[in-house]
């Protein structure tokens, strides 16, 4: 509850492009409580505490792998580098 | 027999087979990561492409019910966490009530996500043929606060000078708006289901200190649901909100 209220209240604050970073840290610990408390993550096997793990894991390549794809390409909107050729 | 929690022939002990049930719903959870996933992938890029127009149409969303809806969808995990206890420590009646305290939650939540829907659609902002992200500022409707619609159509004009073609990317804001939210309603209308199944088993007795494995596992599936919200809430309402 607390965290929500943080969350709304930081999202008025203007911390310029950390904007983002906080609202998003704020949910991963809010959702890192549900998970572990909630959901007795705390209190399960370690087999299962691996399967979640390999999520939060996977979820982490698939964000890293394709926003690096598109962070590196150029702008404008274009496929490839400016001296590709389509047509050969 | 399955019903009563009883040794199945393939587990060597009912610990085990307790544990294999969590895991089974766990790994389902995983596959639930990998579905919403992708869509929080594509709404990242398009927001990092689309800027303007996502801010925009972030604005047009409504913070306070918005906040109001966490705050409804965690209590409601709460009170699922609650009866999941209830029902390990073998207080019957608790167990039906904290599970209709959840499904009535769960409501309500649903609701408030229809009024929002509704709000939407009066306002022009549903992807397709007479999606104007300009009709709101032009057309006060009752219950309006003129000067924050005066705001609003200042923001609009601006956006609009910076991109031109916010009413199609604005769209792109909206159908993921519709579809993570809509997929997310999804999920709880089944979550509903899955607890009216449990209330009705709640008022037979069924779940015992011995035997409160469902209970446990939609709780699983219910905490999920709450978590997915959780990550939705700052992403499609809290952008851009420093006026």
């Amino acid at each position: 509850m607390l965290g929500t209220g943080i969350t709304v209240w930081a999202a008025f604050q203007d911390f310029g492009k950390y904007n983002i970073v906080i609202a998003l840290a704020i949910a991963t610990i809010k959702a890192t409580l549900v998970v572990l408390y909630f959901m007795h993550a705390r209190y399960s096997p370690k087999r299962t505490q691996l399967v979640i793990v390999c999520s939060v894991f996977w979820l982490a390549i698939m964000l890293a792998l394709t926003l690096s794809d598109y962070n590196t390409r150029p702008r404008e909107g274009r496929l490839a580098s400016a001296d590709t050729c389509y047509h050969a | 027999m399955h019903r009563t929690g009883e040794l199945y022939g393939h587990f060597e002990t009912l610990e085990q087979q307790k544990e294999s049930a969590a895991l089974g719903m766990w790994i389902f959870l995983v596959t639930e990561v990998l579905f919403f996933g992708g869509l929080f992938l594509t709404y990242t890029i398009n927001r990092h492409a689309f800027s303007t127009a996502f801010g925009i149409g972030s604005n047009t969303l409504d913070i306070t019910l918005g906040a109001g809806n966490t705050v409804v969808l965690i209590m409601s995990s709460l009170t699922m966490a609650m009866a999941v206890w209830s029902a390990q420590v073998g207080k019957k009646r608790l167990v039906s009530i904290f599970l209709i305290a959840t499904l009535a939650l769960g409501t309500v939540f649903l609701g408030v996500k229809a009024v929002e829907y509704k709000q939407k659609f009066d306002h022009h902002l549903v992807p397709g043929r007479s999606f104007d992200m300009k009709y709101h500022p032009a057309h006060p409707m009752p219950g309006d606060d003129l000067k924050e619609l005066a705001l609003e159509k200042e923001e609009v004009d601006k956006a609009f000078a910076q991109d031109p073609d916010i009413n199609a990317h604005g769209q792109l804001y909206f159908s993921l708006y519709f579809g993570m939210t809509g997929l997310h309603a999804l999920h709880m209308i089944i979550g509903a289901g899955l607890l009216l199944w449990l209330i009705k088993g709640s008022f037979a007795g069924r779940f015992t200190p011995q035997y409160n494995t469902p209970v446990e596992i939609v709780g699983l599936y219910w905490h999920f649901v709450d978590i997915v919200w959780i990550f939705l809430f700052p992403l499609l309402y809290l952008i851009d909100r420093h006026r």
